[in-house]
């Protein structure tokens, strides 16, 4: 029973006591992405969105595997030494994710939390990792604009115009190995598990508005579970609220006494460029995760942070239910990873 | 339940306050514009069969005709999407954006095969046009054999 | 005198999508739903007799965009109804509007086999 007590912190944060290391990460961003600002940090930009392939299903499956493989590389393990997979996407019955598993021949658990599930994977594999259960978890997620496009929205083709607030569906995928390990590396120390809000939003294109209030209210959970605040935090980092969603989560923290300043920032509203169209900014689980594993997992092996808080941020809405009317429901997770812990 | 309603109400207009609003005075101007061209192109090609000795009728269905193949190859292009993004309205409320919506949907779904993908996609968006059109002009059509 | 009327044109298309870019923009109605009013209004218009003066006045300006698909329609519908009787107004609207319809569906197949959708930059 106390073991228990150990590894938990209040209402919904999951303590790691062992630390599971963040060993290799791997990214892969599409061509418009690798375009972008963050272009630097990704391990593979793509020449063809297509990468060949004759459909954009295959491009992504293949996306998602290639980073996976990288992530794996990097860590300097073998593929066969993963004890398992936890990926996810945005398409149908995860579709890129299952066949990037079948050609990688790991063991894999689908998991979806939309845009959420790159910090569901982490915190999954260190619940893996941490409670004894597996050695080496790899954790991945991708999106592709011209997958989920067609899937949520309008044909690629369709003339239409877009909204200001509306986000552009990354074409990237990111992927982490979560180990456990005595080497000096990153370490994963906590996590807190995020409930569903739904702010009442219908509009799909205010998804950043629909999801700001799931990454409040975990936010402020995580704080009163672990009595921290943000000036604990070198680094805290929204998945994909965008520029929209990103002013409105800053400002609903501030009404709860939070000062969040300099050290936040939403992956989405960062990942373009002012002059690529891009609207409210990047959105899709391939968006977090590959700016995690691209850009913050380099910064704190150069040692820039000591604590960041990475929280993936997800609208739970499928094509059927706002067409039914239903309003969009949110889901923020939080995952803390530390350059050297205690 | 009502409570509820009111919440997200008020959430919504909160959010109106971080949103920018869409540029009405520019895209108004870019629809009118293109969309006014587009008629008078329409216009100068009628007058042009209509010179070279085609009746009202047959002129008037060529350029509907003319401008459905022009939009649907702008399409197939991949440039009808770009062309949109500038002038909104004013290629997708003219026939060109009925046209688009005929193939830009079939395009999409070309993998998924010629019968269930291409053949079934055609009508995804402009199924609904055509059903409510042609229901309209069904009741249109009885109420005048009523009145005469 | 013929510039008069390419301004009469002019001026009807360019109004006709200005309000669809209104609808757009002030509200959430995506270019589908649009396409469904728009040619659900020139239908209606039609039968009501209110559209035939615009047409009249601006030609193809009031032809060209969606409403005047509606207007075919129900013209067509109209006519066949004086022509055949009752089954003329199920024949009327599809028959008027056969070679735009067609085409589209047609020539649509067409260049959907023969061209791939390309990823936005």
């Amino acid at each position: 029973m106390k073991e228990r007590e150990e590894r938990r912190r209040g209402r919904r944060t999951l303590w790691f006591p062992s630390g599971p290391v963040l060993l290799g990460a791997g990214s892969v961003a599409g061509e418009k992405e690798g375009k972008g600002p963050q272009a630097p940090w990704f391990d593979r930009i793509l020449e063809d969105d297509r990468m060949g392939f004759e459909t954009w299903e295959k491009a992504e499956s293949e996306m998602l595997s290639n980073a996976a493989e990288i992530a794996v590389q990097r860590a300097n393990l073998s593929l066969g030494e993963v004890d398992v997979m936890l990926a996810g996407d945005l398409l149908n019955q995860l579709m890129s994710s299952g066949f990037a598993a079948r050609k990688l021949e790991i063991p894999y658990l689908g998991i979806y939390g939309a845009c959420s599930t790159m910090t569901e994977g982490l915190l999954l594999a260190s619940v893996l990792v941490d409670g004894g259960y597996c050695r080496r978890v790899l954790a991945a997620a991708s999106s592709h604009y011209c997958t989920a496009e067609r899937q949520f929205r309008m044909p690629l083709e369709h003339g239409n115009q877009r909204p200001p607030a509306a986000q552009w569906t990354a074409t990237a995928a990111g992927a982490f190995v979560v180990a456990a390990d005595d080497l000096p590396m990153p370490r994963i120390t906590c996590a807190t598990v995020g409930k569903v809000v739904d702010p009442g939003i219908t509009d799909t294109h205010q998804m950043g508005a629909a999801m700001a209030p799931a990454a409040v209210d975990t936010l402020c959970t995580h704080f009163e579970d672990t009595g921290r605040g943000p000036q604990d935090y070198d680094r805290i980092l929204t998945g994909d609220l965008g520029k929209v969603g990103s002013q409105i989560f800053r400002d609903l923290m501030l009404r709860k006494g939070h000062r969040l300043e300099d050290r936040y920032e939403d992956c989405g509203a960062v990942y373009y460029g002012p002059f690529q169209d891009a609207h409210s900014g990047g959105s899709g689980c391939g968006c977090s995760a590959s700016y995690y594993a691209g850009r913050v997992y380099k910064e704190l092996l150069q040692g820039k942070y000591r604590r960041v808080l990475l929280m993936s941020t997800g609208a739970l809405m499928t094509t059927i239910s706002s067409q039914q009317g239903e309003s969009i429901p949110g889901v923020a997770h939080a995952v803390v990873v530390e350059r050297d812990p205690g | 339940m009502n409570s509820k309603k009111e919440e997200a109400r008020a959430y919504e207009a909160y959010v109106k306050e971080f949103t920018p609003k869409p540029r009405y005075f520019r895209n108004g101007f870019r629809a009118f514009l293109t969309g006014g061209l587009l008629c008078c192109a329409a216009a100068w090609f009628k007058g042009f069969l209509l010179k070279g000795g085609f009746d009202e009728k047959t002129a008037g269905m060529l350029t509907t005709i003319a401008l459905i193949l022009l939009a649907q190859v702008l399409t197939g292009l991949g440039w009808f999407d770009t062309i949109a993004k500038f002038a909104g309205a004013g290629c997708i409320v003219p026939i060109t954006g009925f046209a688009n919506s005929v193939v830009a949907p079939a395009i999409e779904y070309k993998k998924e095969g010629p019968v269930l993908g291409v053949g079934a996609k055609l009508f995804s968006l402009a199924g609904p046009v055509l059903v409510c059109g042609l229901a309209v002009s069904v009741v249109a059509g009885l109420i005048h054999w009523f009145r005469v | 005198m013929e510039l008069l009327d390419y301004a009469k044109t002019f001026l009807t298309g360019g109004g006709i999508c200005l309000i669809g870019q209104i609808l757009m923009d002030t509200t959430r109605l995506t270019a589908p739903r649009v396409l469904v009013i728009f040619v659900t209004a020139g239908g209606i218009l039609t039968a009501l007799g209110m559209y035939q003066p615009l047409v009249d006045w601006a030609g193809t300006g009031a032809t060209v965009p969606l409403p005047g698909f509606g207007y075919s329609l129900v013209k067509g519908a109209q006519e066949a109804v004086l022509e055949k009787g009752l089954l003329g107004a199920l024949t009327g609207g599809m028959s008027a509007t056969a070679a735009g319809v067609t085409t589209a569906i047609v020539f649509g197949y067409l260049v959907a086999l023969l061209s791939d959708p390309k990823s936005k930059r």
